[in-house]
């Protein structure tokens, strides 16, 4: 007999896709106000556990109770009904419309015939004060920022009657700030007696809000664990079924002559918004300069301009001695530059080529690639074997479209074709950006490496934890410019969250 | 400031398309003017006769932006309308010949002719959403398969009974706006209620409601319980009917079905649904503007006051059309999902 204290009780999940078995007898129980972390590497099937419990996928195996008794959720609107709620890592908001029309959208409030959209806003308004989660039901979704678009969504399930809210990767979007205000509004919803299910790759999240967490690994539940005396090592050892280097050891920086100098630089993105407003920085030999910022501060604009890829607006870029502030994205690879892309199937790999295609993609057309025009595919593939074993990249062959590796073996291609020649910069951009925790620990070691061997290197993250295990040196942007340059043992993770989110003092 | 030399560009032209249009407007409204000085005889028929052309671009551009709205381009209702004409007149005629009273008549060739267009946005659903095929191909498709169909099965010489004129008791005794308002046929009145019924029903109801949002992000609506593929066939049907009244308006004008008698204005109808920005009351006005210009096209051709050949007034419309979606295409904003089908995960 299911327990009728719980919420919701999973047993023996099972999905299995072709070729995959994605959860294998997966248990889930959760509590009235309680919060449970549900962790686990990409890949590791808490997407599609979630999905199961929220009527996305059929289960192949195994029950769901709820409060005692046997759900059957064929679809979200069962799942909805019976008060769950969901929060997708994708927000699922209609940017025109209002914040209103947004939540009360399906359960419209109506007068005759027609939809009463003043109560509507009356009911979102009601709401937000109850769960205090203050926004205005009028606003329009599209002109808020992130934190509040998020606020949307979980009122939305709320609206819904929800007793349980899964979270999505909620804080994958958020700065520092906005994240420790979700936590907040987390722990006095779950006061209120709804039962969270919080997903989150980010152990410190974990260990700061749940009540208890349940361990997924390559689609098995490993185990489920009180968070109280649990650690970030004890977890990440959990979650990848190793002991893992959180924190890189590193020397201290040798730091030679600069390799990057940026002045006044100012770069448009598409719309002829001027996003990169006159960053001037430098890069020095041996050195990682950090650059931490929340996404869509220019970062990408700046990017992409010191690679070449969009036209500069004004200002100067330098490497070594050379002016590359017009160079095509050729010249600038050629004179030693590395640039690992931020977004990787756009601009990282051609998912059509092979793997070994794929690691060449910078020095096809010439040798020992390539001979008076034409490929030498004994070398191409030499070249891949090398890589494949050297980077440990997944992979079923050489010969295996790029596009059907992991997210995280396509990040080792792409790090392994950039960082096998040597390079006087490296530019990372969100380098580790949905990669395994195993898969992180290895590029960060190649950076490190790198940056050892004496390259400059410039990471540009929105993963605080990832600067500060790596960077030497660290600039804040906001808004399109530098507002903050120092040395990476002087910054505490307060400090940038603030200077991130645009205070200045 | 280097704010303002960031956002200059897009906010002149944002200020340029908002005010284009109705620069435009103006602009027409001078030339009435200009036209009421030299006969106001011609002036009323140019007025009225707005209204007539306007009628079907309005029916047509409803139903481009029914579908649209939902997240379907279609580039079909050249061929919805010319069909509807065809299958609205045989029905009619042949109805007729059977001896039916001509009401009757009349009426079973407008549920006709609705119905077969009807018939063509279900069709349309079919290739959007279950078969997830090229909306822009399918969209052709229907309008080569329109104008092939009925330039083969029509047969010359076929007559079908009139449609009346409807006059509005009182009102239609007023100076100029009588004329040119109230004394038209039935379709033609229910063109201009079908306008303010759509943005009633778009703006004001829970079908419009889930209707923006499925054109826009169907993923949202899906996950709060609205059925993405049943809408999106309900709302072509819905606009199919739209276009086969845009069909029967052609039919009430000639009384009889010509070859490729739609010419053009399906495709003239997605410029007038650009243009009023998808929304209904918008497409009114932009219906308005380019029928007037179809009118006056015609009563330059007709009175020949000026020594130019007649095929470069009958360019007018079209130029305009041009000049329109080159001018709106910076300013309206399609729905953000339109074109592509919905994949449900």
């Amino acid at each position: 007999m299911a327990d009728q204290q719980l919420l919701l009780d999973a047993r023996g999940l099972t999905k299995r896709f072709p070729g995959v078995l994605a959860n294998d007898s997966v248990d889930l129980q959760l509590a009235p106000g309680e919060i449970l972390g549900l962790l686990g590497e990409n890949g590791a099937g808490k997407s599609t556990l979630v999905k199961m419990l929220f009527g996305i996928y059929k289960p192949d195996e195994g029950e769901i109770f709820m409060k005692g008794s046997k759900a059957e959720i064929d679809e979200p609107g069962d799942a909805i009904e019976l008060g769950m709620g969901m929060v997708h890592q994708h927000f699922q908001l209609v940017g025109p419309l209002s914040v209103a029309e947004n939540i009360v959208m399906g359960a419209e409030p109506k007068r005759g015939m027609f939809f009463d959209l003043t109560k509507g806003e009356e009911q979102v308004a009601e709401l937000s004060q109850r769960f205090g989660l203050a926004v205005d039901p009028k606003a329009i979704v599209e002109d808020l920022p992130v934190g509040l678009q998020q606020r949307v969504e979980i009122l939305k399930a709320l609206y819904r009657g929800a007793e349980i809210l899964i979270l999505d990767e909620p804080t994958a979007v958020l700065t520092p700030q906005e994240t420790d205000e979700l936590l907040q509004v987390m722990r006095d919803l779950a006061a209120t007696g709804v039962g969270i299910i919080f997903i989150t790759h980010k152990l410190r999240e974990i260990l700061a809000v749940t009540d208890r967490v349940t361990v997924l690994r390559d689609g098995k539940w490993v185990g489920t664990e009180s968070t109280e005396g649990a650690t970030q090592e004890s977890l990440a050892e959990l979650m990848v079924g190793r002991s893992v280097v959180l924190r890189i050891d590193k020397d201290d920086a040798s730091v030679g002559e600069p390799v990057l100098s940026v002045h006044d630089l100012r770069v448009r993105d598409d719309r002829g918004h001027e996003l990169v407003r006159g960053a001037s920085f430098e890069v020095r030999s041996g050195e990682i300069l950090g650059v931490a910022g929340v996404e869509g501060n220019g970062q990408r604009e700046l990017v992409e301009a010191l690679t070449g890829i969009r036209p500069a607006n004004q200002g100067k870029v330098t490497i070594g001695t050379q002016d590359v502030t017009k160079a095509s994205p050729r010249t600038i690879a050629e004179i030693g530059v590395a640039h690992i892309p931020e977004d990787r199937e756009k601009d990282g790999i051609v998912g059509v080529y092979s793997v070994a295609d794929n690691m060449v993609l910078n020095q096809y057309f010439k040798a020992p690639f390539a001979k008076g025009g034409q490929r030498q595919f004994a070398a191409i593939a030499e070249n891949a074997e090398r890589l494949v074993e050297q980077y440990d990249v997944a992979t079923p062959s050489i010969k295996t479209p790029g596009k059907s590796l992991s997210g995280g073996n396509k990040q080792k291609v792409i790090v392994a074709r950039e960082l096998s020649i040597e390079n006087k910069l490296v530019i990372a951009s969100q380098p580790t950006r949905g990669v395994d925790v195993g898969s992180i620990e290895f590029i960060h070691k190649q950076l490190v490496a790198e940056r050892d061997r004496g390259a400059a290197v410039l990471l540009v993250s929105a993963e605080l934890d990832e600067i500060f295990s790596l960077a030497d040196r660290i600039i804040v942007m906001y808004e399109g410019e530098v507002v903050a340059d120092m040395p990476a043992e002087d910054a505490t993770r307060e400090q940038l969250g603030l200077l991130m989110a645009g205070a200045t003092d | 400031m280097t704010t303002a030399t960031a956002t200059t560009s897009p906010t002149v032209k944002a200020t340029i398309s908002k005010y284009l249009p109705w620069a435009i407007a103006l602009a027409v409204m001078f030339a009435i003017l200009f036209a009421m000085s030299w006969d106001s005889r011609q002036t009323e028929a140019v007025g009225a006769a707005t209204v007539r052309a306007a009628a079907p671009l309005l029916l047509g551009a409803l139903c481009g932006l029914i579908g649209e709205r939902s997240g379907i381009i279609n580039i079909g209702i050249e061929g919805q309308i010319l069909l509807s004409a065809y299958c609205g007149f045989m029905v009619s005629s042949l109805s007729a010949d059977a001896s039916l009273p001509t009401v009757i008549s009349l009426i079973l060739g407008v549920v006709g002719g609705v119905a077969a267009s009807a018939l063509v946005g279900f069709f349309m659903a079919w290739c959007a959403v279950s078969l997830k095929m090229d909306q822009i191909i399918a969209g052709t498709v229907v309008n080569i398969f329109a104008l092939g169909f009925t330039s083969y099965a029509y047969v010359q010489g076929r007559t079908q009974p009139r449609y009346p004129n409807w006059t509005v008791p009182g009102l239609s005794e007023l100076p100029f706006v009588g004329d040119v308002l109230f004394n038209h046929g039935p379709l033609t009145y229910l063109a201009f209620f079908c306008v303010v019924g759509v943005h009633i029903a778009l703006f004001r109801t829970t079908w419009g409601l889930r209707t923006r949002a499925i054109g826009e992000h169907p993923g949202a609506a899906d996950t709060v319980g609205v059925d993405v593929a049943r809408m999106r066939y309900k709302n072509m049907i819905i606009a199919g009917a739209m276009a086969g009244l845009a069909g029967m308006l052609l039919i009430q004008s000639a009384s009889a079905f010509s070859r490729n008698m739609s010419n053009g204005k399906g495709f003239i109808a997605l410029a007038v649904m650009l243009f009023g920005r998808y929304r209904p009351l918008g497409v009114l006005g932009a219906a308005l503007l380019l029928g007037f210009f179809t009118a006056l096209q015609s009563q330059l051709q007709f009175n020949q006051a000026f020594d130019i050949p007649p095929q470069f007034f009958g360019m007018i419309p079209f130029l305009l059309t041009i000049a329109v979606l080159a001018v709106a295409g910076l300013a309206a904003r399609p729905p953000a999902a339109a074109g592509s089908p919905y994949e449900k995960e």
